[in-house]
């Protein structure tokens, strides 16, 4: 795929090659966390913290995207992202679409450019993208016309944004200051799409202790550019952390070379009590969904005091009705 | 023009024995009063202790329900609206530091109804000025003004409450 022709944005005095962003204020796509400045991160969360108002009125709808129509483009599987996008977009008003593309008949570029030209002779406003292919969302930002908003909703094992922003809404809800949290991603590193958009959240927003755990085939090589530190043993990186995430293991990225087995997995890394032991007292245990009970966590922890995992579906409606507004603002 | 801090007390007071009669007049015990933020919030907090109702003030962010999202989007900076009881069969009492077009005020009912089904809305304001877009008109008003095109009124607060006139550019 390519993926070439980037706008070239002077962010504070320096070429930045995205078409995130049209200036420091507005979102014109969202489709990575990478590049986008703190503040504007800041925005997305002060913002998201208004919309969760909504969810706790007896009418649950503001008028704000009264008129526009969202589509969800889903070449991949999904429940929850599906759903809380669509519930984030009924509740901003917006008419919506659910489109499940069959992967297999869109293997050709024309083809998909042809679902696209389709969708936007219907006058959509705004596509939210799911693909197994990374890149796939910028893709498409750059083959709709200028008045269609693309929100990245996972590609491949490039970037999910839009979880990455909803865990640092919550991480935020128990820690109002980033500088001073120690968090560990626990998990399939490597195939992880939600763990790179996560560091790059983490590291804009100045977390001095950033920790990847998983086994060494799971870690990509030379991690630590990316302002990370990883580690192998499970109990050495969790030890004191205020926030772990953990992953799931992606079995469908995966062929069996990548870990022994389940069993020998989970107890290398499998989050379980004697673990949780481990933690800062304060410390909160997260996971992006869906759970894999007892392969990389316990049920005693995903359903304990410390997790926070359904407060994360939550916090993703209101985390996504602020993407989707300031994505479709003039 | 800057009012003195004894001006604009002496029209919230003005407002304040105006919503005192009309709630004697009405039968009207157990008002929900809830102001516009930002000024509308301080003017509110201000009649809910006045009057002697315990807690603060309701208060709305009309944010979500202006209708002019896409000339001007929305500003992430507002402070959540707070609507802490049911409004359902009550009388509400809708503040606001300023009546302009009306906008802001039909943003504002439009959002209340979407917390309830309230019995009565009475609009309260500290200035009512010309320029009326909709067919929104105040209850209560502290003072009527005249003002030129290129002329904007604003409230400073919360403490002291001090009402100001400035350009528009400002």
């Amino acid at each position: 795929m390519n993926v070439s022709e980037n706008n070239e944005i002077d962010l504070d005095g320096k070429n930045i090659s995205h078409n995130n962003i049209v200036s420091q204020k507005h979102l014109r796509h969202f489709l990575d966390i990478e590049y986008l400045p703190k503040s504007l991160i800041l925005d997305i969360l002060d913002l998201a913290e208004s919309f969760a108002g909504v969810s706790g009125q007896p009418v649950k709808k503001v008028p704000l995207l009264r008129g526009k129509t969202i589509v969800n483009l889903f070449f991949e599987a999904s429940t929850r992202t599906r759903t809380t996008f669509e519930l984030a977009a009924k509740r901003l008003s917006a008419d919506f679409l659910n489109i499940n593309v069959d992967f297999s008949a869109t293997k050709k570029g024309e083809t998909l450019l042809d679902t696209l030209r389709n969708l936007e002779a219907m006058h959509c406003d705004m596509f939210i993208v799911r693909h197994p292919f990374s890149g796939a969302a910028e893709f498409i930002s750059k083959n709709v016309s200028q008045n269609i908003s693309i929100i990245n909703a996972g590609d491949g094992r490039h970037a999910h944004p839009t979880q990455a922003m909803l865990d640092i809404f919550t991480i935020r809800k128990y820690f109002s200051d980033f500088k001073k949290i120690k968090v560990a991603i626990v998990g399939d590193i490597l195939h992880s799409r939600v763990a790179r958009s996560l560091m790059h959240a983490l590291r804009i927003l100045e977390v001095p202790d950033i920790r990847v755990i998983g086994p060494k085939t799971l870690l990509p090589n030379g991690i630590e550019y990316m302002g990370v530190t990883p580690y192998v043993d499970m109990d050495e990186g969790i030890k004191n952390c205020n926030v772990v995430i953990m992953l799931r293991l992606q079995n469908e990225r995966m062929d069996s070379s990548f870990i022994p087995d389940e069993h020998e997995y989970y107890n290398l890394y499998g989050f379980t009590p004697r673990r949780q032991e481990l933690l800062a007292k304060n410390g909160i245990v997260m996971h992006p969904g869906p759970v894999n009970r007892g392969i990389e966590i316990s049920s005693e922890v995903a359903d304990g005091e410390r997790s926070v995992i359904l407060q994360q579906v939550s916090n993703g409606i209101a985390v996504r009705m602020a993407i989707l507004s300031l994505s479709m603002q003039p | 023009m800057k009012y003195s801090k004894e001006q604009t007390q002496a029209l919230l007071q003005k407002i304040e024995n105006s919503l005192r009669d009309y709630l004697l007049k009405h039968k009207i015990t157990e008002p929900i009063i809830i102001g516009v933020h930002t000024g509308g919030a301080w003017v509110a907090d201000w009649l809910q202790s006045t009057l002697g109702f315990e807690g603060k003030a309701a208060s709305l962010n009309i944010s979500f329900y202006r209708d002019d999202f896409s000339k001007v989007g929305v500003n992430p900076r507002v402070e959540p609206t707070a609507m802490p009881v049911s409004i359902d069969e009550k009388h509400i009492i809708l503040v606001d530091d300023v009546l302009f077009t009306g906008r802001t005020t039909r943003a504002a009912i439009n959002e209340i109804f979407d917390f309830g089904r309230p019995l009565s809305v009475t609009l309260v304001v500290l200035v009512e000025r010309n320029g009326k877009e909709l067919p929104i008109s105040a209850d209560i008003v502290g003072q009527k003004l005249e003002l030129e095109n290129n002329k904007n009124v604003k409230l400073l607060g919360p403490s002291p409450m001090i009402l100001e006139i400035i350009d528009k550019d400002n």
